[in-house]
């Protein structure tokens, strides 16, 4: 049988082999650590601490500010040194609370509600919202809520996204070979909130390792499976994987519940089952920092709000300056100008790079060759698009679809003219989407 | 470490291919055709094609500094031109002939429609057009061995009989690049399999003419049955079809962007190309036909615009 995939995509340099065999290291804060109380998309969290306050690990510090948000809790143990805004990774200046680590790791009673066999659907739903996870491929939408769809009956596939598609991020990989029980548990815990629902685990073929291990977990669990996926990138884009899996083809205006699938990435199933089996909150999570700029790649398990130069000091620390610091992987992630920024729930890799190839090529004229055509998984017409972008004609920017664009940025990716496709069509959208919202 | 960084939006990792490797490989894939002329034909084919390449860069070159733009000459696309220019001339022709043609593709047909992408006709065959009506006597007389004589495409209309190996291999009269199938052949193998072009075009353009040849032959030519094999076989060896449909009719800038628009742009290139050899003045057919099947690609691409992937489209 062929292997499963979609149309389009493109196929760059991995990278993987940097980090690919370093074990999960665990890192202990040095400094002040900071929680943003937006780390999800939603309302930001109302903290329910002051300043002053001893925490311990594992206490709630933020209190969910809406259905749509998730709570944030304190990843050690220390004193409340200030709420007040600082830089994420992201660019934006968010409302944070900053933490001063006692050094004692002193660690609330963690205990799970009742055991998973007695649990009602709605103590699991509870517990996961209540443990603050959100999806941490890197969208950060509260999980509870995407457990919540209005028809849970018709949920056919609840899809665990092991494809890990993005170069260079092995974070889901050492996951996958270190803990892979707790990723079956998550999905076996998912499983219950959906009666009719079959779990599928699609795992990228470059990792065969993880296939195995995976299918050995779950041979005698009838409602799950495990398939092998091709690997090319974007196969972890929530639209690809649910058409490489099931056949079933989503558009923007789409849920992936209206067609029946429900997908989480391995660290969030990882900290759904922490939440429901241990009683664990989310307050932790494998980040991979790699990149020729830093000296020893590994993937590393980090305290939210984790200070991100400390991570690369526990890297070992900067080879050569890098160029180019982005958190994230290489295709989507964004490109940041410090690191005195905090690991926050959405954080899956920082990537340090001796030469930025985006600016060695300078853009020069379209020739129309289409192979952005080619790489578009959203089969439209990149440098058209880009065309009406650049010239703001949002009408036929819209009237041909530029707003199904997922911002892959494949098309950037293949482009012979080095054109920044992916940034001029992403702008418009943001304008379009926010001009729709108006009217 | 702030001061060495770079911000940009995503995507940070871009391919090695540039436009410049592109039109690199085009004028590679090139060679073979042009080598096989200059033996056929000899010197004039050589000082031709030097002619032709030299002024399609000065060209260029000089537009674009009179004009304050960025000068693009090394994304090697005016060598592509100035060569498939060079490989449509006659080599008998004289070489001012070719330079003038080069001007006339560049400055007119390239450059003051916008430069590189902007052009809606293949430079290097407005150009030959516009050297055929300005020169029909010389662009159409084709010297070989020192003897005036019509070419293998010329006597087949006229229903003489014609050898298809000599076709094949090119020792027969023609422009500089069109006669060698094989030597043409070679090349755009070389380009499918880097992947700069494919088989879309060329392969539906060759097919649908094969096609229209096949069944309205017999009307053009007395002598000629229904899907008469030896007709096809010098009519698909014959002439700039094989130059045009591997190297001119898949020309980027020229040719519908979309998948399904290029389908019919090759089955647009071949039915016109049958319609101007069987039944138009000329044996020949393939230039006339590309440069108008150039104008139909704004109309090609909007009929044919594909769906979105969860919208009904292609998956």
């Amino acid at each position: 049988m062929a292997l499963l995939t979609f149309k389009g995509g493109v196929h760059p340099d991995d990278g993987k082999s940097l980090a690919k065999d370093k074990a999960i290291v665990e890192v202990n804060p040095k400094g002040d650590l900071v929680y943003p109380v937006s780390q999800h998309i939603g309302a930001p969290a109302s903290p329910i601490v002051e300043v002053g306050e001893r925490v311990l690990k594992g206490q709630k510090i933020a209190e969910a500010g809406g259905f749509v948000s998730a709570p944030v809790y304190s990843s050690v143990s220390g004193t409340v040194k200030a709420i007040e805004p600082h830089l994420n990774p992201t660019g934006a200046t968010v409302n944070c609370i900053v933490v001063e680590n006692d050094g004692e790791y002193e660690e609330v009673e963690y205990k799970p509600a009742k055991p998973l066999e007695e649990m009602a659907k709605e103590d699991i739903l509870n517990a996961i919202g209540e443990a603050g996870v959100v999806g941490m491929g890197g969208a950060g939408f509260p999980t509870r809520v995407k457990l919540s769809p209005k028809e849970p009956d018709k949920i056919d596939y609840i899809i665990a996204n092991c494809a890990e598609c993005e170069p260079y991020i092995t974070a889901d990989y050492r996951r996958m070979i270190e803990t892979p029980e707790k990723i079956v548990g998550g999905m076996k815990t998912v499983l219950k909130l959906f009666d009719n629902a079959k779990g599928i685990f699609g795992v990228e073929d470059n990792k065969p390792d993880c296939i195995e291990k995976l299918r050995e977990l779950t041979k005698d669990e009838p409602r799950m499976e495990v398939m092998a996926l091709k690997t090319k990138y974007p196969q972890g884009g929530e639209r690809q994987l649910i058409y490489a899996t099931t056949g079933r083809a989503i558009n923007s205006a789409m849920l992936p519940a209206d067609a029946g699938c429900v997908v989480d990435n391995v660290e969030t199933m990882i900290n759904i089952y922490q939440a429901v089996a241990e009683g664990r909150p989310s307050i932790d999570r494998v980040v991979t920092v790699s990149g020729d700029a830093v000296n020893e790649p590994g993937n590393f398990k980090v305290l939210f709000g984790t200070n991100q130069a400390e991570l690369i000091e526990a890297a070992g620390g900067f080879k050569e300056e890098p160029e180019k610091v982005i958190s994230g992987g290489p295709m989507m992630g964004f490109s940041m100008f410090t690191l005195d920024v905090p690991v926050t729930k959405t954080n899956s890799s920082i990537l340090c790079l001796t030469k930025d190839e985006v600016a060695k090529y300078e853009p020069t004229a379209c020739i129309n060759c289409g192979r952005c055509v080619d790489a578009c998984p959203s089969r439209l017409i990149p440098s058209r698009l880009a065309d009406y972008a650049e010239h703001h004609d949002e009408e036929a920017f819209a009237k041909q679809d530029g707003l199904e664009c997922m911002e892959c940025g494949s098309c950037s990716y293949v482009c012979p003219a080095k054109r920044p496709l992916k940034q001029s069509i992403g702008s418009m959208r943001k304008i379009a989407m926010a001009n729709r919202k108006k009217k | 470490m702030e001061n060495n960084i770079k911000m940009s939006s995503s995507p940070h990792i871009r391919s090695k291919v540039t436009s410049a490797n592109i039109m690199l490989c085009v004028t590679i894939a090139l060679l073979p055709a042009s080598a096989f002329g200059v033996w056929n034909f000899g010197l004039p084919a050589f000082i031709m094609l030097l002619s032709t390449t030299v002024s399609a860069v000065l060209t260029e070159y000089i537009y674009e500094k009179l004009m304050h733009r960025k000068v693009t000459i090394n994304d090697f696309s005016a060598v592509v031109t100035g060569l498939l220019l060079g490989l449509n001339m006659p080599a008998s022709a004289p070489w001012w002939m070719g330079a003038l043609g080069s001007v006339f593709g560049i400055l007119v047909v390239k450059q003051l429609f916008g430069g590189l992408g902007q052009n809606f006709m293949n430079p290097a065959l407005g150009a030959r057009c516009f050297l055929l009506i300005s020169f029909t006597g010389q662009m159409t007389t084709f010297i070989y061995d020192g003897v005036t004589g019509p070419t293998p495409l010329a006597m087949l209309k006229n229903g003489q009989s014609v050898d298809s190996m000599e076709m094949l291999v090119g020792t027969i009269p023609g422009t500089i690049g069109e006669t060698s199938v094989i030597a043409i052949i070679i090349g755009a193998i070389f380009l499918i399999l880097i992947g700069a072009i494919d088989l879309r075009i060329p392969g539906t353009y060759i097919v649908t003419f094969v096609i229209f040849i096949g069944i309205f032959g017999q009307f053009s030519n007395a002598n000629v049955g229904f899907f008469d094999v030896q007709y096809i076989t010098a009519h698909l060896c014959g002439g700039g079809l094989m130059l045009g449909a591997w190297f001119m009719a898949t020309d980027y800038v020229t040719s519908p962007i979309t998948k399904r628009g290029q389908i019919v742009y090759g089955a647009l290139l071949g039915i016109l190309t049958g319609l101007f050899r069987l039944f138009g003045g000329s044996a020949e057919g393939v230039s006339y036909a590309i440069i108008i099947s150039n104008l139909f690609v704004p109309l090609i691409e909007k009929v044919t615009l594909p769906k979105p992937f969860g919208k009904g489209g292609e998956k």
